[in-house]
């Protein structure tokens, strides 16, 4: 069986650079697999600018984002196997993986950095009533078949979901001459980021509509309308509220999903929350030397965030291989939120085993104004910031300073709040 | 002239047909839309009854429980997935006992084998989830689980094998005698003759019956919606868990899959559209509230799509399976719901031997029996997949990422006989796109090798048929 000291599996920005952190790392047994024909992943249909304000300090898009990684990852030497896809991943880190022209083989890995990313959520999913023609995609769908096979999926348009990529799509779509009459949104509150609204909505004249569901789609073949009502505040439909929209295309962007097939098969254990790995300090998740970075971890707003932790898996993949796996501490302690924070990657810590300066990063579950996020340890607050407004659409984050944490002593508990202003 | 022309492709035509094409004779199969498989027999249960269910004497319990004895070697004879996983007809109240012992009296009469009443306590162990209300349990060991689209697709490849021509996007309009016993079907495509019709028009088979008949009947389109959930729900329930009718009315059905999903519904609400396939929100509110009677805690969170398919339910409830009286050669196979599925083989059989003796037919020794399906690569070991990939590289590219369907399997589907034209043909027959992310990542690999495969461009690439393209036309920078 082949052997490598670390598999990353998939190539896109979380894989690129957790590859590259991990060979500046000093690690040199190092192997990328990726499924579709060139690294990159979903960045590559994203052609539209806003990538890397963080991470370059310049607007690019999403492919020049991509080939930046790309090229770093490719300087080093990096080995990339792509068209390849990863069947199986096993509890003791063997990788079963298939392509081409290699049939199905196995890699034994020391460790492994999951990057697989996340998937649409569906209409079936949804449960979206009515027929089931042509005409009903997923906003990334539309997106790869728009801005990679140079297709148009429709001309008359309705959004439901106002996630990103919906956003976006809503502003493709207009740009290539369709008509996007709307977009509908169950929450009160759209779930994409403030700056995709303006840019994207308000720039074009299209109706956002905040707590609104489709009711009913229609046609046999292809799409001919849909109904759209709003709803109650438990997501009901209100009767009466409905309004028909001709159109020949639904698009849906309705969430996203991390994709850990590969990682429940190994037994590592899935937040039920974030749908991704419950991960420790090091982005560790229960399986020992399996790590887990980007949109399988929990799903972001910005891919420089993924960038930024992705390298944290990468560099802790590199040093689990050389230290080996460190003899088992304590767990650390679990970072338990109030004030409606939904969750918390990591969700644990170790003050021995982390970094300097480490990223919390969590999301809250409604929009709130005026709020303080603190983090007390041991009941004590040591930090604070500021947030004047909050939203589930917008990832937060906390910094913690390793010396911080380890003036305890013995850090009993780790709590992040957020509190009224 | 045709000796026999069979008009429907669904799973009674497919039977009926690949029964009749073990006979030499010339056989022709007319269907409306571009594939086998596309009106009742592809939205339902995907149930093998074990037959104790249809009341003793009628045709129903007579065909379902030869179709339900055939069925296990037909699947191993046309390579179709078949599973004998047993079903509970679980008993939700004392007060219901004497229908659950009524229904096992019926069962035995109806000659079904190993039926038992099964209590509480041995319940609980075959089925965990099952409701603290389930008192007692019709056990029927015989009852199994089939794909209805590859059980369909078999048939109906085994037939053109062995010689009967399939026309599809051919919509019979009309049915009429010439004089000296040719019937003439007049299509959108042009005129048919021939000796013999059979009528296995699913809810369309009134029209045709009525057309030919002194006794009209009349077919009710029954809505069932009907919810899949995801491979994550494998295992919450082992058999397919009935509902006893009883205070409650008649419940749904809870049913593992050959495809190792988990299915639940159907409803049952009588429409007019023959072609409203439509789910409803209070269809699927109501498939998740009765589901929740017989079992706990039912992972519906875990659905991946919903779907809503139509009984042909004729008012007399009972299988139409004759010959015409006032016109000998024109064959009724209608008012077939459930259990037609279950029945096909045996109604197939039973059709294609009234043909037979209509026509005198002799059988053709060159007739083949078995059918060979398309590989499926994942079931494969490593070393037995690697000699397929050294073959053909195709099978080593993975298309469909969540059912692991490869490029191999779907060049093979659309390449065999009666192969897929559309997205919904390819993912009937190899499952790209039937997983949870239902087609989102493989639909543009899928269009981009059927329009390759099919000679097209990519613009005529159908979801299922007719209107349903993909695509509207190319963005302005190819302009």
């Amino acid at each position: 069986m082949e052997q490598y000291n670390v598999v990353i599996i998939g190539g896109g920005p979380a894989g690129l650079a957790a590859a590259k952190a991990a060979y500046d790392e000093g690690e040199r047994s190092i192997l990328i697999l990726e499924r579709d024909s060139l690294l990159g992943g979903i960045l590559n249909q994203c052609i539209h600018n806003g990538f890397g304000l963080h991470t370059f300090k310049e607007e690019l898009t999403g492919p020049e984002y991509a080939k930046r990684f790309e090229d770093e990852v490719r300087a080093r030497g990096i080995e990339c196997r792509l068209n390849t896809m990863v069947m199986d991943l096993s509890s003791d880190k063997t990788v079963t993986a298939m392509n081409r022209t290699d049939g199905m083989f196995q890699i034994r890995a020391k460790a492994v950095v999951l990057a697989m990313g996340c998937r649409e959520r569906s209409r079936g999913a949804l449960n979206i009533p009515g027929y089931r023609p042509a005409g009903i995609y997923s906003a990334g769908t539309a997106q790869r078949l728009v801005n990679i096979e140079g297709y148009m999926p429709g001309r008359k348009v309705v959004i439901l979901g106002s996630g990103d990529i919906g956003l976006i799509m809503a502003r493709r779509m207009t740009l290539e001459g369709a008509e996007v009459q709307v977009v509908a949104e169950l929450m009160p509150y759209s779930g994409g980021l403030k700056r995709n609204i303006v840019q994207c909505l308000d720039d074009y004249g299209i109706p956002l509509k905040l707590s609104h569901t489709v009711v009913d789609i229609e046609g046999k073949e292809r799409v001919t309308g849909v109904t759209i009502a709003e709803v109650d505040s438990k997501n009901k439909p209100i009767p009466g509220t409905e309004e028909h929209y001709d159109c020949d295309t639904l698009l849906l962007s309705c969430g996203l999903i991390p994709e850990n097939e590969l990682s429940r098969g190994a037994g590592v254990e899935i937040s039920p929350v974030t749908n991704g790995p419950k991960v420790n300090e090091r982005l560790e998740t229960s399986i020992p030397g399996v790590f887990a970075a980007g949109n399988v971890l929990h799903v972001h707003d910005l891919v420089d965030y993924v960038s930024e932790e992705a390298a944290d898996a990468g560099r802790n993949a590199a040093a689990y291989v050389r230290e080996g796996n460190a003899p088992e501490t304590e767990n650390g302690t679990a970072v338990t939120f109030e004030g409606g924070i939904r969750y918390t990657v990591p969700s644990t810590v170790d003050t021995e085993k982390m970094k300097d300066l480490m990223t919390v990063r969590f999301r809250v579950g409604s929009v709130m104004k005026d709020r303080i996020v603190k983090v007390y340890a041991n009941g004590e607050e040591i930090f604070k910031k500021k947030r004047r407004i909050m939203a589930p659409g917008e990832m937060e984050e906390v910094l913690l300073r390793k010396t911080e944490l380890q003036k305890f002593g013995g850090l009993k508990t780790l709590k992040i709040k957020v509190e009224e202003a | 002239m045709w000796d026999a022309v069979v008009i429907g492709a669904g799973v009674t035509g497919s039977a009926v047909a690949r029964y009749l094409s073990r006979y030499r004779a010339k056989v022709l199969v007319v269907e409306k839309s571009e594939d086998v498989c596309t009106g009742t027999s592809k939205a339902n249960s995907a149930i093998v009854h074990a037959g104790y269910d249809a009341k003793n004497g009628s045709l129903m319990a007579k065909y379902n429980l030869e179709g339900s004895l055939m069925m296990e070697d037909l699947s191993k004879e046309l390579d179709f997935p078949y599973d004998r996983c047993g079903s509970l007809v679980v008993c939700l109240s004392e007060a219901d006992r004497p229908t659950l012992e009524k229904l096992y009296e019926n069962g035995v009469k109806n000659g079904v084998k190993g039926l038992e009443i099964v209590e509480r306590d041995r319940l609980v162990e075959m089925e965990p989830n099952i409701s603290d209300d389930a008192v007692a349990a019709l056990y029927a060991p015989t009852g199994a689980i089939i794909c209805p689209f590859l059980f369909t697709i078999a048939l109906a490849e085994n037939a053109a094998e062995n010689g009967v021509e399939f026309r599809f996007d051919t919509e019979v309009k009309s049915i009429g005698r010439t004089g000296d016993g040719v019937f003439k079907l007049v299509t959108d495509k042009g005129e048919i003759l021939t000796k013999t019709v059979v009528n296995a028009a699913g809810v369309y088979a009134d029209f045709f019956h009525n057309m030919m008949c002194e006794k009209k009947i009349r077919i009710t389109p029954r809505k069932g919606e009907y919810l899949l959930l995801d491979h994550e729900a494998e295992g919450f329930v082992r058999h397919t868990i009935f509902q006893l009718p009883g205070k409650f009315g008649k419940g749904v059905l809870v049913s593992p899959t050959v495809h190792k999903n988990v299915i639940v519904g159907p409803t049952a609400n009588d429409i007019d559209d023959r072609e409203g396939t439509n789910t409803t929100a209070s269809g699927l509110a109501e498939v998740m509230e009765k589901s929740a009677r017989a079992l706990k805690n039912v992972p519906v969170r875990k659905t991946i799509t919903s779907f809503a398919g139509l009984r042909a339910h004729e008012d007399g409830h009972e299988f139409i399976v004759e010959e015409s009286k006032e016109n000998p050669g024109f064959f009724d196979a209608a008012g077939i719901e459930s259990p037609g599925l279950s029945s096909a083989p045996a109604i197939g059989k039973a059709v294609a031997e009234m043909v037979k003796a209509r026509l005198k037919l002799e059988e053709d020794p060159s007739f083949k029996a078995t059918r060979k399906g398309i590989v499926h690569a994942a079931e494969l070991s490593i070393e037995e997949r690697n000699e397929l990939i050294k073959k053909n590289p195709a099978y080593g590219q993975i298309i469909c990422r969540c059912e692991n369907v490869s490029e191999g399997e779907i060049i093979d589907a659309i390449r065999r006989p009666l192969g897929a034209k559309s997205l919904d043909g390819v993912k009937r027959r190899v499952r790209a796109g039937m997983g949870r992310c239902q087609a989102g990542f493989c639909s543009p690999r899928v269009m981009e090798i059927l329009a390759r495969e099919l000679g097209k461009d990519q613009s005529e690439v159908t979801k299922s048929g007719g209107e349903s393209r993909i695509i509207v036309g190319e963005i302005k920078d190819k302009w």
